[in-house]
């Protein structure tokens, strides 16, 4: 064969697809991209970004009451919901565009269509046309799960992207699933008056999440006005033009039925890994996973698979960087063959807010691993007091012998930023002494982190 | 004011020394040259010469004790004055965990004149027990504090070469064990099995052996050298001399000269360089109760046999004694190791850096050899190995090298050529 029409052919613009074709253009590779819907995926379109345009508006919204405390009435009649609804579309639109332009500049070609492999080295698009690759990057994401009994309507039954997609909100709904996605909808929806009823199979609602910082959050969360059921299953549903009734069965057996406008179920995802002509390569799906090993690579070499198709945390954070490292490999770079997956930082955007990568006490438990830990509350950091968001910890789980950081969950105002500093050192291998010892500028939330590793060494000077 | 006696370096490997004896007691007037105590280091028993002059105040580390370089191990200064704050101050740079800090300024090399008060440790941070800068992540650095690993011994695998965590994990038979390191696979002793404490000598011993092993790729070459002119040599020299020229003075001498012909054999490996050296020094390799060391013969290719004779019978009756100075043991370019007096008739040897080669000498004995015309005579034979280290000594080069030492030692003349 004389040659291939790209070097890196990626299926799927999303944050792992096209962050994969840009390094690649930088690395001097001829990439493409395909793309059968918008550009920038699930994350720019019609998940991340959106949502959080949702959540900045939710919280200005929130914060009206407190303006009453300073004697400043405000009228909220005119309040339109489709006007922060525009406003997501157009933080979407905006990123989507950003995206275009940016695959552009780098000569990243982009692919309008719906691929299928068809070879080691080759794609073929719904119109017939075949495009060629030295190498293929599988970037497919995923899109919302659905359980028999629930499926999506978007009408009176909502995914996260009918949800994301409402220009009017109803005045009750029932979430279902209490993950990051039905969380950050808990909060939206709650801080807008709709009267929320969260839903979760495990006992506690972000069950991946720290027990001590799903207490903070719940706390929270009950203050505010949300109805929480844990341990708890939606086992049946009725619905009608108007309205859904929502049968909920707790581990007891009893049941409770709530009726509600709407039903938003976010139980999570599945992975788009079907029709893509996998099974003509002989490659076989592990519970809806493509199996990859080093460098991401699939069992045919010169294919790799990268973000939510893989056994690795949905996260576009996480698609970005297997796509840099995959890529940076098949340009002859030296790169980690894996993901350290004691370093995936992950953030839940509610208020308080959540952010943790690592070891989680629990887990710990669970597999036996020694560990230590520390915790410093927010309210040590004189910053919080003034600006009234003293509720929160950052805590450490660390090696006891080493002191080594192995994890950490940070429940707050900006703990989502606050994370990174604790990330930084577990990756540059840093120990507590060395953020206990850096000087941190007061009066700043980050001296709650610079306290907690204080507190690893055990002389916190605010606790 | 009080001052500090800090355990300093009193060989260039040294890390941490073991006080073998006070010399002074508390009391005791102390002049500057003045032997204060005797420290085991890795290789010998030093002499630790005062730099400071007053009274003995205090004496902090016990004969038998551990020190690490840096610390302190006593106090001089006027009768009765107050040492409590030094105490306390030399107390505080002390970790919590008992680990003692390792020297903050780089060690003196040999035995030069007594730093007075070394800088003290600054902050809480342990330094990590090396001198010099290693890129490393401080989690590497206390790691390797813990397993006793020497980071200089690690290639980094972070970023710009830094030696990040893994990297301890991936080579721990690279790595330098020391005495609290557990062998990889921690071995259960069984029934009946002792287990012996190791020895500084054996630790240091086992760590550049190894070392030189797995960096240096060896590979060996061996001829049959006849003998029966240089001993006949030997003879005639030595007829009415009380005390006899050893064999090993005829070698040493006889090697410095074929060096000087074959600078790629006298040559140390240094990373992106080689080190060509001026002057064939040569260690020979002695054998003490507890372990091994090398004394050396600076400068073999100009000195006469009766010369090199003298200077090695004294150094190794003092080697004998763990009386050597550092210099007098470190930095052969070339090494000869021989185990023909225990009857040994050949073996390979691994080299002893910085030098690239080491010769393993056999036994003399008597062999039918056929010779011109077929004849079969009886003569004296010895059989040398060269082990080279190919990161410098191709084996062309070696061969050369060692075809021509077997021609100078079967014919001493030629060494003269």
């Amino acid at each position: 064969m004389a040659g291939f029409d790209y070097d890196v052919l990626i299926i799927g613009s999303g944050p792992g697809g096209y962050v994969a074709g840009i390094r690649a253009a930088q690395l001097g590779l001829k990439a493409a991209v395909i793309e059968r819907d918008k550009v920038g995926g699930v994350c720019l379109n019609i998940g991340c970004i959106p949502s959080k345009a949702l959540i900045h508006q939710a919280e200005l919204y929130n914060g009206l009451p407190a303006l009453k405390e300073l004697g400043i009435s405000v009228d909220t009649k005119g309040f339109d919901y489709t006007k922060v609804f525009d406003k997501s579309r157009k933080a979407a639109d905006t990123l989507s565009k950003g995206v275009q332009f940016l695959l552009k500049k780098n000569k990243v070609e982009t692919i309008v269509g719906d691929a299928v492999l068809s070879g080691k080295n080759e794609v073929t698009l719904k119109d017939g046309k075949k495009v060629t690759g030295k190498n293929i990057i599988i970037a497919t994401g995923s899109r919302p799960k659905v359980i028999p009994g629930f499926e999506f309507d978007e009408d009176r039954v909502l995914s996260s992207t009918g949800a994301l997609m409402l220009k009017k909100l109803p005045k009750k709904i029932v979430i279902l699933g209490a993950g990051a996605i039905g969380v950050e909808f808990s909060h939206v929806m709650n801080a807008f008056g709709v009267e929320v009823h969260l839903v979760e199979m495990m006992d506690r609602i972000l069950p991946i999440e720290d027990a001590e910082v799903t207490q903070v959050l719940a706390r929270a969360f009950q203050k505010r006005g949300i109805q929480m059921y844990t341990g708890t299953k939606a086992s049946s549903m009725k619905k009608t033009a108007t309205s859904v009734s929502v049968v909920l069965e707790d581990k007891a057996g009893a049941k409770k039925t709530i009726d509600a406008d709407q039903i938003l179920v976010a139980i999570g995802r599945t992975c788009n890994t079907d029709g893509i002509g996998l099974e003509k390569l002989g490659i076989a799906t592990e519970r809806g996973f493509i199996p990859v090993g080093d460098y991401n690579e699939t069992k045919v070499p010169g294919i790799y698979a990268i973000g939510d198709v893989i056994a690795t945390p949905l996260l576009a954070h996480v698609a970005m960087k297997e796509g840099e490292m995959t890529v940076e490999h098949i340009a002859g770079r030296k790169v980690e063959p894996r993901l350290d997956p004691l370093s995936l930082p992950g953030g839940t955007y509610c208020e308080p807010q959540v952010a943790s990568f690592g070891l989680t006490e629990w887990k710990a438990v669970e597999k036996k691993i020694p560990f230590a830990k520390a915790s410093f509350p927010y309210r040590g950091a004189g910053k919080s007091v003034a600006i009234e968001q003293s509720e929160g910890f950052v805590k450490i789980i660390y090696d006891p012998k080493t002191k080594e950081i192995l994890g950490a969950h940070v429940v707050g105002a900006d703990a989502t930023e606050l994370i990174h500093e604790i990330l930084l050192a577990r990756t540059a291998e840093l120990l507590p002494e060395d953020i206990a010892t850096m000087i941190h500028a007061h009066p700043t939330l980050s001296e709650a982190v610079m306290e907690s590793m204080r507190t690893v060494e055990g002389w916190a000077i605010h606790a | 004011m009080p001052e500090k006696v800090l355990m300093i370096a009193l060989s260039p490997t040294m890390e941490t020394g073991t006080l073998a004896r006070w010399r002074k007691k508390e009391g005791d007037t102390v002049a500057s040259g003045d032997v204060l105590c005797e420290v085991e280091t890795d290789k010998a028993t030093m002499d630790y010469e005062s730099g400071v002059e007053g009274t003995l105040l205090k004496i902090l580390l016990p004969e038998g004790g551990q020190a690490k370089v840096g610390d302190i191990i006593a106090v001089v200064g006027k009768p009765g004055e107050d040492i409590s704050g030094l105490l306390a101050d030399s107390a505080a740079v002390r970790p919590a965990t008992g680990a003692a800090p390792a020297a903050a300024a780089p060690a003196p090399a040999a035995r030069g004149p007594v730093p007075v008060s070394a800088p003290a440790p600054a902050g809480p941070r342990t330094p990590a027990p090396v001198t010099g800068r290693i890129k490393s992540s401080p989690l590497a650095r206390r790691l390797a504090e813990e397993k006793g690993i020497d980071l200089r011994a690690v290639s980094g695998s972070g970023p710009s070469g830094r030696v990040v965590k893994r990297d301890l994990d991936a080579a721990p038979t690279a790595a330098v064990p020391s005495a609290q390191r557990a062998p990889a696979a921690p071995l259960q002793p069984g029934p009946g099995d002792t287990v012996v404490p190791v020895s500084r000598m054996r630790q240091i011993i086992a760590r550049r052996l190894a070392e030189s092993k797995f960096s240096a790729p060896h590979f060996y070459l061996t001829v049959a050298v006849g003998m029966d002119r240089l001993l006949e040599s030997r003879a005639r020299m030595n007829e009415g001399r009380e005390k006899k020229l050893s064999v090993n003075a005829f070698l040493m001498a006889i090697a410095g000269r074929i060096l000087a012909r074959h600078p790629q054999v006298n040559s140390t490996w240094n990373g992106d360089t080689l080190i060509v050296h001026g002057s064939a020094d040569v260690g020979l390799a002695v054998a003490l109760p507890e372990g091994l060391i090398t004394p050396l013969v600076r400068d073999c290719g100009r000195k006469g046999i009766v010369a090199i004779d003298t200077e090695l019978a004294d150094l190794v009756a003092r080697a004998r004694t763990g009386k050597l100075a550092p210099e007098e043991y470190t930095g052969a370019t070339f090494t000869i190791s021989s185990l023909g007096t225990a009857g040994i008739d050949e073996f390979t040897a691994i080299i002893n850096p910085p030098g690239s080669a080491i010769l393993a000498v056999g036994a003399v004995r008597k062999e039918p050899v056929v010779e011109a015309g077929d004849a079969i005579v009886v003569r004296q034979r010895m059989r040398v190995t060269l082990s080279c280290d190919h990161r410098v000594i191709d084996g062309a080069v070696g061969a050369a090298f060692l075809r021509e030492l077997a021609d100078a030692l079967e014919n001493p003349l030629l060494a003269l050529a």
